[in-house]
């Protein structure tokens, strides 16, 4: 069988996600709005509104002279990144509601918003606590009573920083410092929005955190900043979804996430991405894990037009874990750069990198690693795995790791495999009744299969929904 | 010639023209100049030049050396069977013998730029030099003065290896080895590359550039045995490209110099085209190897395979990086790209970014990267057989580079690369026991 035979319409559409249900909109009412373009006032303007204390100001303005002095890294990176026009880009907007705590105080429309995003009746009761995030600021908040009554903080980051500064200053740009990036310099400028979360010594939250991010205004990025800490003997999953209305010009997006598992925590991140395809998503993310702690990210990329985000983990203590498990589809229009950033900085630690991506069309998917064990340091091990599904002729992938081993005490291995759909596959199954677009879909499925089943039963639900009945649904 | 000049820094030495040789190719010498002050020194920016230590870029005093009066041979004693062999001592020729087919082409550059300046025209110095390196290789352009050209027609076959010993000699001199090998179609050929030096060749230089054009169906193998002295650096770049059904295979021997930065592409430009990059390096004390690798596949149903092993005592250091292009339309390719890494030492370093770019549809196309130490587990085996762990160590560590070596697949080749590899092990082991 002829690649061509495989590409007909009906695969295009199998393969194909359906973003329409993220593809509206609401008359936008913003009592707070910074107005477009970024400058001293606007970050003047920010503080202002958000009534921050002096200490965030002074952080605020010192980011954005790092952010103003620190060059677009096209020398490796894309350059679409050039696209990006910073003097038409609204850095901060707000409907000026104060986050609410009961769902009947959550305006209307945006329930509708949220509805229509499929966070379901019954699974909202399940859930433990939901942060949503209507534009800047959370619209809707709501950690269940028991998890209060055990003293977990699960609060937006600017209630975080005034009413339990003396948990958050501490770690709130540690993890990734201002200067990291030109993004997280830009983040650390304008951030407002995002979730601070403090679970206590050795609780262990048995249901998982949620939040749904969207951005709604046309030419407005999204810059939430989200802290995470678990404190010693702790456990906690937190999970993270976006979906974005379509917009004719360019949105940016771009989050800084920090996390810290102290002594013998585990903690793990998980992220659903699917803004539409004209977002730029850029996202700086990073965990410490201290001694026998565990940081694990898993990582789901459908959307945007250009997604660069490397999940990172610094295993700072004995016998730390870090682990980052990802998913990318890249489908025409689309470039999912993604990839780890594995930090071995004590004896004895692990990390483990699977990831597996599909390029559509003239997608383009792209792996970049960075593992870095440095000397004296005994017992460090890396695994890493990167696995490349090419549908189309024209689709594209990549993959730049970076590995670097200092001293004998150390073991790493890195695969890399690039394959297509057989065409034996696709007709031994053929043969057996399914329609070549079930076919193709089935096997895609079957390529990413093992790590969706990482993803907790509760958001299987959301991924499902975007890889695989979506996709089997469109089959005729 | 050149060395009738004064001792200037070659950095700042403009080349003059060279008698006996076609207008062209001193055009080039000037071209290659001007290229070379337009572009820029590396800097830490520089994704090709991520994780080098760019302060080996020391070019401080180094000048081009005087004319050496030739001498009798100077390096290995090589291959007892030998269809050619040149010996250059700084760039200058010293030695030359030759049992050759009718029809074969092996003269030094200067003498073959005189004789057949049109097919060396044809084929010099073709490739930009894309990995990092192209200042150095225009600085090579501009200060090269003779080198080897192999050219062999089509439907001949040389059995025996051609053997080119390149010698440096004196601190602070710099040469530029050059090799241009040209199979016709059906054609079959070996050569080896020698780079010594003796022990007086501190902070000397060799920026070596060697390109290999495999015909259609012809069969070319190149090596390079670099044995330079722990004072000497060199910058050696070194491309082939690989006709519709030929078979390229070269392979890159490390055990000397202070720091070597080794910049291969292999270019497959027809259907079934096939080309293996070979590479062993035992790296000791604070010597470091950085090599950049490019497997370009342009054409559809086209094979590569590199595989690169090094071995690292002491505090030394090494970078791989690797990058599998697969063209738009190049379907079908399969590309393989390995990098191990024995980690002898605790001090010792290895970076690799085995990069994949690819294109097109139909592809198998896999790399890997490993870095680990000898197992506790095979220590123990031989110990229990009554080998002393130093010994035991050696063996492993030898077998480990071995089976890169036998990738040759000719007896006398790969005993030429053992005799190097076993030596460099031995001193190795001899060493930590005193």
């Amino acid at each position: 069988m002829s690649s061509e035979a495989v590409l007909d319409t009906g695969t295009q559409e199998a393969i194909d996600i359906d973003r329409s249900k993220g593809d509206f909109s609401y008359p936008e009412s913003h009592k707070f709005d910074a107005g477009v373009g970024l400058s001293p006032a606007t970050v003047d303007y920010i503080c202002d509104v958000k009534n921050d204390p002096d200490w965030v100001r002074e952080f605020r303005h010192k980011a954005l002279k790092t952010f103003e002095s620190k060059p677009m890294p096209t020398h490796w990176a894309t350059k679409d990144l050039e696209n990006i026009d910073f003097d038409v880009i609204r850095y901060y907007l707000s409907d000026g509601t104060k986050p609410t705590r009961s769902w009947d105080e959550v305006p209307d429309d945006i329930k509708e918003t949220f509805e229509r995003l499929g966070i379901p009746q019954q699974e909202r009761a399940f859930l433990a606590g939901v942060e949503a995030q209507y534009d800047s600021e959370a619209a809707y908040s709501n950690v269940k009573e028991e998890l209060e009554k055990d003293g977990v903080i699960f609060v937006n980051s600017t209630e975080g920083l005034k009413e339990h500064e003396e948990i958050f200053r501490p770690w709130f740009g540690k993890v990734i410092p201002t200067g990291d990036n030109k993004f997280s310099a830009l983040n650390s400028a304008v951030f407002s929005g995002g979730s601070f979360i403090y679970v206590p010594k050795g609780l262990k939250v048995r249901h998982p955190l949620q939040a749904y991010f969207r951005i709604n205004s046309e030419n407005f990025g999204q810059f939430e900043r989200t802290l995470i800490i678990c404190d010693e003997g702790s456990e906690l999953t937190y999970m993270e979804g976006c979906t974005a209305p379509k917009f004719e010009t360019t949105t940016l997006h771009s989050a800084v996430v920090e996390l810290v598992a102290m002594k013998d925590a585990k903690l793990q991140y998980i992220t659903v991405q699917n803004w539409s395809s004209n977002v730029f998503n850029l996202v700086t993310k990073r965990g410490i894990a201290h001694e026998n702690a565990e940081v694990r990210w898993i990582d789901c990329n459908i959307g945007s037009r250009l997604t660069m985000k490397y999940p990172g983990v610094v295993m700072k203590g004995r016998k730390a874990r870090g682990e980052v498990i990802s998913i990318a589809l890249a489908n025409s229009g689309q470039h999912q750069d993604t990839g780890a950033k594995m930090i071995h900085a004590a004896d004895e630690t692990t990390s483990n990198v699977v990831s597996k991506s599909i390029s559509v069309g003239e997608g383009r998917s792209t792996y970049r690693g960075q593992v870095h064990i440095p000397k004296h340091l005994k017992g460090c091990r890396n695994n890493t795995e990167c696995d490349a599904l090419l549908i189309n002729s024209s689709s594209r992938t990549d993959t730049y790791p970076a590995i670097t081993v200092r001293g004998n005490q150390h073991a790493t291995q890195h695969e890399a495999s690039v394959s297509q759909v057989s065409a034996e596959m696709l007709f031994y199954m053929q043969q057996r009744g399914l329609s070549e677009g079930a076919a193709m879909s089935l096997a895609v499925n079957g390529f990413v299969n093992d790590l969706v089943r990482e993803f907790p039963m509760e958001y299987s639900v959301e991924l499902k929904r975007l890889i695989e009945l979506e996709m089997e649904g469109s089959v005729g | 010639m050149e060395a009738t000049l004064e001792r200037g820094n070659v950095l700042e030495q403009p080349p003059e023209n060279l008698e006996g040789v076609p207008a062209w190719f001193n055009e080039s010498r000037q071209a290659g100049w001007k290229r070379f002050l337009e572009l820029a020194m590396p800097t830490r920016r520089d994704e090709e030049w991520r994780f080098a230590r760019l302060k080996q870029l020391d070019f401080e005093g180094v000048h081009l050396p005087d004319p050496e009066p030739p001498a009798g041979h100077r390096g290995a004693a090589g291959l007892e069977k030998r269809a050619a062999r040149f010996g250059f001592i700084n760039d200058t020729l010293n030695e030359s013998e030759v049992n050759l087919p009718e029809g074969v082409i092996c003269l030094p550059l200067d003498q073959a730029l005189a004789e057949h300046g049109e097919l060396v025209a044809e084929h010099f110095m073709k490739s930009e030099s894309t990995l990092g390196s192209a200042k150095f290789t225009a600085l090579h352009q501009a200060h090269l003065s003779t080198g080897m050209f192999i050219y062999v027609p089509d439907n001949v076959q040389v059995a025996d290896p051609i053997e080119v010993f390149h010698w440096l000699s004196g601190d602070h001199i710099i040469t530029f080895p050059h090799t241009l090998v040209v199979t016709g179609r059906n054609a079959q050929v070996s050569v080896v590359d020698y780079f010594q030096s003796d022990s007086t060749a501190r902070n000397a230089w060799a920026i070596a550039v060697n390109d290999l054009v495999a015909g259609p169906g012809s069969q070319l193998n190149y090596l390079v045995l670099q044995d330079l002295c722990d004072q000497a650096r060199m910058i050696q770049v070194n491309t082939t490209t690989v006709a519709r059904d030929a078979t390229a295979k070269s392979f890159i021997l490390n055990v000397g110099t202070a720091w070597a930065r080794q910049e291969s592409l292999s270019r497959m430009e027809g259907e079934n085209a096939h080309s293996d990059m070979i590479s062993v390096s035992i790296a000791r004390d604070a010597q470091e190897y950085d090599q950049r690798t490019f497997q370009h596949h342009v054409s559809p149903r086209s094979y590569s395979d590199l595989l690169y092993k090094n071995t690292l005592y002491d505090e030394s250091r090494t970078v791989f990086s690797g990058l599998i292009q697969v063209d738009e339309g190049a379907h079908f390719t399969d590309a393989y790209q390995t990098c191990r890494n024995l980690m002898m030492s605790e001090t010792a370093e290895a970076n690799s970014m085995p990069g994949l770019e690819i294109n097109a549809d139909q592809v198998k196309c896999s790399h890997g990267s490993t870095a680990a130490m000898i197992d506790d587990e095979e220590i123990f085996y031989l110990r229990a057989r009554g080998i002393k762990s130093q010994i035991a160590r050696q063996l492993v560590a030898q077998g480990f580079s071995v089976e890169a070596i036998t990738r040759l697949r000719n007896e006398a080749l790969e005993e030429i690369v053992l005799s190097f590899s076993a030596r460099e092990f031995s001193r190795i082991s001899e060493r930590v026991v005193t």
